[in-house]
């Protein structure tokens, strides 16, 4: 199973440009694309938007993109946007939280 | 996909009136603020109050431009008027948030174990109106800013501009100052089908319409949470002990403000018939034209619609000498307002409705109560829950006042409109949009602000039932415990007790220790559950010999009756049947009892048998036979003062009643110990009491004069009332009362036909958990196990000591010669089948099983008589039930 990594830090206008560069790499031999969140303590609407435009991507070219170390706050960004079903989530430690 | 179906069911009529291309920009619109209003969750309270700080500022800034945009573009209201509504929709708004908590933990209440917290609503659509174009702009952002909400603003059509360029204003220094972007965005010519749109978006979550009364009901009808805040028609009682030149300036303030356009402004003032004259004079010294009848018949012509009977339009925020120029009337330049007296309210009467505009309807009240009808009537047409207005320096008034008006703000001697809006005049809360209640439809009558922004969580911790032991103040037992009756002072002593006592000596063995110094009288009542019509006769007794001292001799039917003559002896007005009204929780108790007492009498209860320890209970039962009814009494007042525990009156206890006492007394300690109202103190009583019973009962039983065994067993029974009448019982107890009264069996015997089986009920996993504050879990099979431990019985894990307390029980059982089923008393199945459905009924409506660990089910009771009806076989069914058990 073919995986492309991407490992997000800092916050606000940091995790857009991130995301962004995320989503150039989705190539369609993947199957998943994973993006650790877990040192994103919040996110703004370009960082939201670039996930949109990101899972939008990966959705195109059948790629899962999962999420990882969400914390509770962004996940919540993610319910109300109704953006949350389109992604996958992991847990930051552990194995598969929701799939 | 659940939504999308959604939007399409409940819009169809909308959107079929809107272009695609109207709608993707609307749903563009939607979009963005629900983006903004999801990030804006993750922001703090420290982040909210720095972007609130800042668009007050821009706000305050701002005020005069935006004013002066507002009169350029809607053609009404005053410029300097609305500069100052501007710095009032910031400055005192933001006065009033600034400290307020809105993010997080709002409010904590430690003695409740209660927190508030804040959730932000999220998309918010806010209709603007075109009187307050900018005003209500910069106070709804405030509001939306302290609250992490978005908002859609959809303008005035007439006054987009200014509403606009105020939003603009807010969005830009919002953003700047670090909230997300499009926290507001503005409608680009908004129709009345964009609102409706709007109003039924599945994103949006709150519509708070602020104007007239088509968008408000547009609103309330959208099927959507909404604040809207309409028209109202603000009545004014001018009462004859106001201070008049300060009334008159007040009014004259408030109708002129902005042109009359805040909908709060006064509109019909009543005036008592001793001041209307000097009023008048006083309107026109400071500026106002009193228009004769002619010119009120013009004025009604014009600035009213005859069609609909409101105002009209073009009138709104118009000069007083404008709408003097309307009727071809020349008054002077300065002339502030145009004041038409009225003879009635409502159609025939024009100008009692609003008027949004300097013209003030007066009438002349020739009584207090004509005025006040007066304002009912304008309160009526159109002005329910809104505003009225009273000056007057007669308290009595102003609460009758208040008390006619259904109105949200009854302002008292200060200006209507200005008053309304809070903080000025007042200590009302600032706001722009006035709740109006049910009577303007809507949902509240607050002065809205930012807590209408929010959804309000409650974070409801356990709190720690608040619980007691309370007990008789003195307990005197042991072998002649009866001297103690030498200290009690008294100068008329009733002793009540039964014949058969008397002839066993015992009543005089009691008269021996009252201090000779007492008048004593013995009352004598048969030994059976009492009657009202002799408790009626104690009581009269009690009277006549003036008593203040109640000696109770007997076993629990005497007691009882003492205690209900004593209750009806000090509280005349004691109504039994009232009092026997059922409950749930005794501190929660409908019914209170008297706490007023005639006499203070004491009672002191000798106990002559050993098992109901009503000497030491707050309960007694009564049969009232002419209606055929019992009545069960429960409350601690009804305890004796005093319980004397002497085991010489019950040496002589037949040996059926030993054993038949003795098992209530266990079956007390038993249910008061699993009963979800233990507590350790109970617990301390019930295990002791039930260790003495398992050892001393069946001595006392074989060998009735073995005074140790007597002495123990009839403190046994003291000591587990002293707990059950603080834990209660449980479902043994119901079981038993219906049982007992249906075939005459003594209540003890019953009992024990339930026990064992009811023990291996309880130590298995309820079908059904009652509800219980005063437990941590399901208890009950632990307590059997620990009762096992207790007696000794070995064992290892709770199943098999529950089974060894269940067969530990039956031997015991077996011993005192106990029926074990009930079909050996000789009731046939046949009758018993018969039977159950009423045993059934009546079980379930006993008051004693509410505090057992498991709720009873119908369908259990009636297993439960059948087991019993079979009898023995519980230590088996224990130890299936055990296997499920945790």
């Amino acid at each position: 199973m073919a995986m492309i990594a991407v490992w997000v830090k800092g916050e606000g206008q940091g995790v857009a440009p991130a995301l962004r560069e995320a989503a150039e790499k989705v190539e369609s031999s993947a199957d998943e694309l994973v993006v650790d969140l877990a040192a994103v303590r919040r996110i703004d609407v370009e960082g939201l938007r670039a996930m949109e435009g990101l899972v939008s991507v990966a959705e195109e070219k059948r790629v899962k993109v999962v999420l990882r170390g969400v914390n509770v706050e962004i996940y919540k960004v993610l319910k109300l946007t109704k953006l949350a079903p389109r992604f996958s989530f992991e847990s930051g430690d552990s194995g598969r939280e929701r799939s | 996909m659940s939504e999308a179906v959604a939007v399409q069911t409940s819009n169809p009529p909308i959107t079929k009136d809107l272009a695609p291309e109207r709608i993707a920009y609307l749903d563009g619109l939607v979009q963005q603020a629900r983006a903004a209003s999801a990030i804006f969750t993750q922001y703090t309270q420290e982040d909210v109050d720095r972007i609130v700080k800042a668009i007050v500022l821009a706000g305050l800034e701002q005020a005069q431009h935006l004013a002066r945009l507002a009169v350029e573009e809607t053609k009404l209201g005053v410029m300097e008027d609305k500069v100052i509504k501007n710095m009032v929709a910031t400055e005192f708004a933001y006065d009033y948030v600034k400290d307020k908590r809105t993010v997080g933990v709002i409010r904590e209440y430690p003695e409740r174990n209660l927190v508030e917290m804040a959730e932000p609503i999220g998309v918010i659509l806010s209709l603007l109106p075109i009187t307050n174009p900018t005003s209500t702009v910069l106070f709804k952002c405030i509001m939306a800013i302290k609250t992490r909400n978005a908002v859609v603003f959809s303008p005035h059509p007439r006054a987009w501009r200014c509403s606009s360029e105020a939003v603009r204003i807010m969005h830009e220094t919002a953003i700047e100052h670090g909230a997300p972007a499009g926290v507001f965005t503005c409608l680009e010519a908004p129709t009345l089908q964009d609102n409706a749109y709007l109003m039924r978006h599945k994103d949006v979550r709150l519509v708070d319409a602020t104007g007239g009364p088509g968008a408000v009901k547009a609103a309330y009808s959208s099927g959507k949470p909404a604040l809207g805040v309409g028209p109202g028609n603000t009545p004014v009682y001018l009462e004859k002990t106001a201070d008049l030149n300060a009334s008159v300036v007040d009014i004259i303030i408030s109708k002129t403000f902005d042109n009359g356009t805040i909908c709060a402004s006064e509109q019909t003032v009543a005036i008592d018939d001793e001041i209307y004259d000097s009023a008048l004079k006083k309107f026109t010294e400071l500026g106002a034209h009193v228009c004769n009848e002619e010119e009120t018949k013009l004025l009604e012509k014009t600035v009213i619609d005859p069609k609909t009977g409101m105002m009209q339009p073009l009138a709104v925020g118009q000069r007083a000498i404008d709408i003097a120029g309307f009727i071809g009337l020349r008054v002077p330049a300065n002339t502030k307002l145009l004041i038409a007296p009225i003879r009635g309210v409502g159609r025939e009467h024009p100008l009692s409705v609003e008027k949004l505009f300097p013209v003030l309807a007066v009438y002349r009240a020739k009584s207090t109560e004509e005025a006040l009808k007066v304002c009912v009537d304008v309160n009526h047409a159109g002005g329910l829950g809104h505003t009225a207005v009273i000056f007057s320096r007669n308290d009595e008034i102003i609460q009758r006042f208040g008390e006619a008006m259904n109105a949200g703000r009854i302002i008292v001697n200060s200006p209507g409109a200005i008053g309304a809006l809070g903080a000025v005049y007042n200590d009302l809360v600032p706001t722009f949009s006035f709740g109006c209640g049910t009577g303007g439809g809507n949902s509240t009558t607050d002065n809205v602000n930012v807590f209408h922004y929010l959804n309000i969580k409650r974070v409801a911790r356990r709190t720690q039932a608040h619980m007691w032991f309370r007990v008789p103040d003195e307990i005197y037992f042991n072998m002649n415990a009866v001297e103690n009756l030498r200290q009690f002072e008294s100068e008329s002593t009733i002793i009540v007790s039964n014949p058969a006592l008397e002839r066993m000596g015992h009543v005089e063995t009691v008269r021996r220790f009252i201090p000779e110094q007492s008048h004593t009288h013995v009352l004598f009542i048969p030994d059976a559950e009492p009657e009202l019509k002799v408790v009626m006769e104690g009581v009269e007794a009690l009277n006549f010999y003036k008593a203040d001292q109640i000696i109770a001799l007997g076993g629990g039917s005497v007691i009882d009756a003492a205690k209900i003559m004593k209750l009806k002896y000090e509280s005349p007005q004691a109504d039994l049947e009232e009092l026997a009204a059922p409950f749930l929780d005794l501190r929660k108790r409908v019914v209170q009892y008297p706490t007023e007492k005639v006499h203070r009498a004491r009672l002191i209860a000798i106990s002559t048998t050993s098992g109901t320890g009503s000497e030491v209970t707050p309960f007694a039962v009564l049969t009232d036979k002419a209606r055929g009814r019992k009545v069960t009494l429960a409350d601690y007042s009804l305890s004796p003062d005093v319980a004397i525990v002497d085991p010489q009156f019950v040496m002589s206890m037949p040996k059926k009643l030993t054993a038949d006492t003795g098992i209530d007394c266990l079956t007390h300690g038993l249910e008061a110990g699993v009963s979800n109202y233990a507590s350790a103190y109970t617990d301390a009583n019930a295990m002791q009491a039930i260790r003495l019973a398992f050892k001393y009962l069946p001595i006392a039983y074989e060998r009735p004069g073995d005074e140790e065994a007597r002495s123990m067993m009839h403190n046994a029974a003291c000591i587990a009332a002293l707990a059950f009448s603080n834990a209660s019982v449980g479902v043994n107890h119901a079981l038993a009362h219906a049982f007992g009264a249906r075939f005459g069996v003594s209540h003890g015997r019953a009992n024990a036909l339930m026990l064992p089986h009811v023990i291996a009920y309880n130590a298995a996993v309820p079908a059904k958990f009652m509800p219980s504050p005063y437990q941590q879990g399901y208890m009950a099979h632990k307590k059997y196990a620990t009762v096992a431990d207790l007696l000794g019985l070995g064992g290892r894990g709770i199943e098999e000591k529950v089974g060894r307390l269940i067969a530990a029980i039956e031997e015991l059982l077996d011993r005192l010669e106990m029926p074990r089923s009930i079909g050996e008393l000789g009731i046939g199945r046949e009758e018993f089948a018969e039977a159950v459905p009423e045993l059934v009924a009546t079980a379930f409506d006993d008051p004693s099983w509410r505090s057992n660990p498991r709720m009873p089910l119908i369908s259990e009771l009636s297993e439960l008589f059948w087991k019993a009806y079979e009898g023995r076989g519980a230590r088996e069914l224990a130890g299936a039930a055990q296997v499920r058990t945790a």
